[in-house]
């Protein structure tokens, strides 16, 4: 006689295999935010963040990171966000889902899975050097831009695809144009998957590391303009840990930076659920 | 002169012949059955008045003319603008009810906010959804029943203030007391526009239309009052079809 499980057993080590793998996740991610945190959390007054960074970072604050981080996120969106748009949107509704199409989604998705590093590198040598742009906000925000680019080109043509297609034809129907029908039926009906890739886009550019130390350099100033050397919150949290410059204050850049990203992504969430509300 | 006349209409789908040789005359304030079972080339008639058709890449001979003007030589939207549809499945567009109504007559030109009042409340009024919906113009139309979000398309198309409106079985989908009230609409507004109406029930063509159309495989086998054509139809096909024999 063979040995059978019965339906409800199955079913039982079905939901427990399951449930273990989720605590699993779950308790790896708080562990994380709660080890950053507990170590981080002590060092952050007003004057870390508020306070020019002094003794190469022993000492001091860490706002000039801070301006930074934002600046070169600004410009990598501010870049990224048009570019990847638009070509979602040709992919999608000007090319008919024909060679084209699939030629460009599939570099997108090769370009999405190339090493931060070697973006670094592609910008050191590109606009650092060739366009003579220095190690600069500018150099750090470009290199960043090509970075995020395939993703949320990727994330954005998904969104305008599941758009449906009933949706342009009534639009048609009612006498507009295929620009009307983009601009005012399909862009809005997508933006959440939309935000959704860029806000993804701005978490990658936030944390990145390796792209920015090659273009963007690591100065301590504070930024005075586009132009300027810079030192984003996740390089300066590297060189204080490799360096041993103050695990101390690596800590407390670490608590910034992960503030910041959950802040993104809670705004995140409340724009989209906001903006669902408002739509469906 | 007729609202609409097609002479010798042929449409093709790649190598689908789905029109074949079309010649008929729609005339103003009349409601135009065009029955058949599927596949008889009752929506790509309606696809081919409006230039539909030209999404889908369809490709065309013959004439089709609106108040004796080819409908080919017409900027495509006011082509769209003049002759309205009503599809089989409501699709509302994300966003308020008023915004939907709102839609159509937006894209053509610009209306204060008081232009737009006035209108939402006339198109809703005329399509008998005013009174249910009045309170709640600025919440999402999603939230509607079936029922309602068809008379809210019929809404859309009417503030487009359309000369034709052609209906793809719009109350496939819709109970009977849905589907009564947009009969009652249609009626009340024949003598404003001229009503092409693409049904799959029989009942329902004679109910509601003047002439009826019989469509089969792509041609048109019979067209006639509709009380001739259901109680003395010429074709054998056609008495097999409001026999239901078949479709």
């Amino acid at each position: 006689m063979t040995f059978r499980i019965g339906p409800r057993t199955s079913q039982i080590i079905a939901y427990v295999a399951l449930l273990t793998m989720t605590a699993i996740m779950v308790i790896v991610l708080f562990f994380i935010i709660f080890y950053i945190l507990r170590n981080g959390l002590g060092q952050l007054t007003l004057e870390f963040l508020t306070d020019k960074t002094r003794e190469m970072g022993k000492e001091g604050g860490i706002l000039p990171s801070i301006m930074g981080t934002l600046f070169i996120t600004i410009v990598a969106t501010v870049i990224a966000t048009p570019l990847g748009v638009g070509s979602a949107v040709y992919l999608v509704e000007y090319t008919r889902g024909g060679p084209i199409r699939r030629i460009i989604s599939f570099g997108a998705d090769c370009l999405a899975g190339v090493p931060s590093i070697i973006f670094g590198l592609f910008g050191f040598i590109f606009f650092v050097i060739s366009m003579n742009l220095g190690w600069s906000i500018l150099s750090g925000g470009l290199t960043l831009a090509v970075m995020i680019l395939p993703t949320i080109i990727r994330t954005s043509e998904e969104a305008i695809k599941s758009v449906p297609h009933t949706y342009r034809e009534i639009s048609y129907s009612l006498g507009g144009g295929k620009l009307d029908t983009i601009l005012r039926v399909v862009l809005p009906t997508a933006m959440p998957g939309i935000l959704t890739g860029v806000i993804l886009g701005i978490g990658r550019a936030v944390g990145e590391t390796a792209a920015v130390i090659f273009t963007a350099g690591s100065s301590l100033g504070l930024p005075t303009s586009i132009f300027s050397s810079t030192r984003t919150l996740a390089v300066h949290f590297y060189i204080l840990a490799r360096e041993g410059i103050s695990m101390p204050k690596a800590y407390g850049t670490a608590a910034v930076l992960i503030i910041i990203i959950l802040a993104i992504n809670f705004i995140a969430y409340r724009l989209m659920h906001r903006f669902i509300a408002r739509y469906y | 002169m007729a609202k609409i006349s097609i002479k010798r209409l042929n449409l093709y789908y790649d190598n689908f012949h789905a029109l074949k040789d079309i010649s008929l005359d729609v005339e103003s304030s009349e409601i135009l059955a065009v029955i058949g079972p599927s596949n008889s080339g009752k929506s790509s008639l309606l696809r081919a008045m409006n230039r539909l058709y030209e999404i889908d890449l369809g490709r065309i001979t013959g004439d089709i003319r609106l108040d004796n003007e080819t409908i080919f030589k017409l900027p495509i939207n006011v082509l769209r603008r003049r002759i309205g549809i009503i599809f089989a499945t409501p699709v509302v567009l994300p966003g308020s009810i008023r915004k939907n109504i709102s839609y159509g007559p937006r894209l053509h030109r610009k209306l204060s906010k008081s232009d737009v009042d006035e209108l939402v409340e006339r198109a809703l009024k005329s399509a008998n959804l005013w009174d249910e919906v009045k309170e709640r113009l600025a919440e999402s139309a999603s939230f509607l029943s079936g029922g309602q979000q068809q008379r809210l398309c019929i809404a859309r198309t009417l503030a487009m203030r359309p000369e034709v409106i052609m209906m793809d079985e719009p109350c496939s989908g819709l109970d009977p007391i849905s589907t009564a009230k947009i009969e009652a609409t249609m009626l009340e507004l024949k003598e404003e526009y001229t009503f092409i109406l693409v049904t799959n029930n029989t009942k329902q063509a004679a109910r509601v239309s003047d002439r009826t159309a019989f469509f089969y495989l792509g041609e048109l086998i019979e067209i006639g009052s509709t009380q001739r054509l259901f109680t003395s139809p010429v074709d054998r096909r056609t008495d097999d079809y409001i026999r239901g024999k078949f479709g």
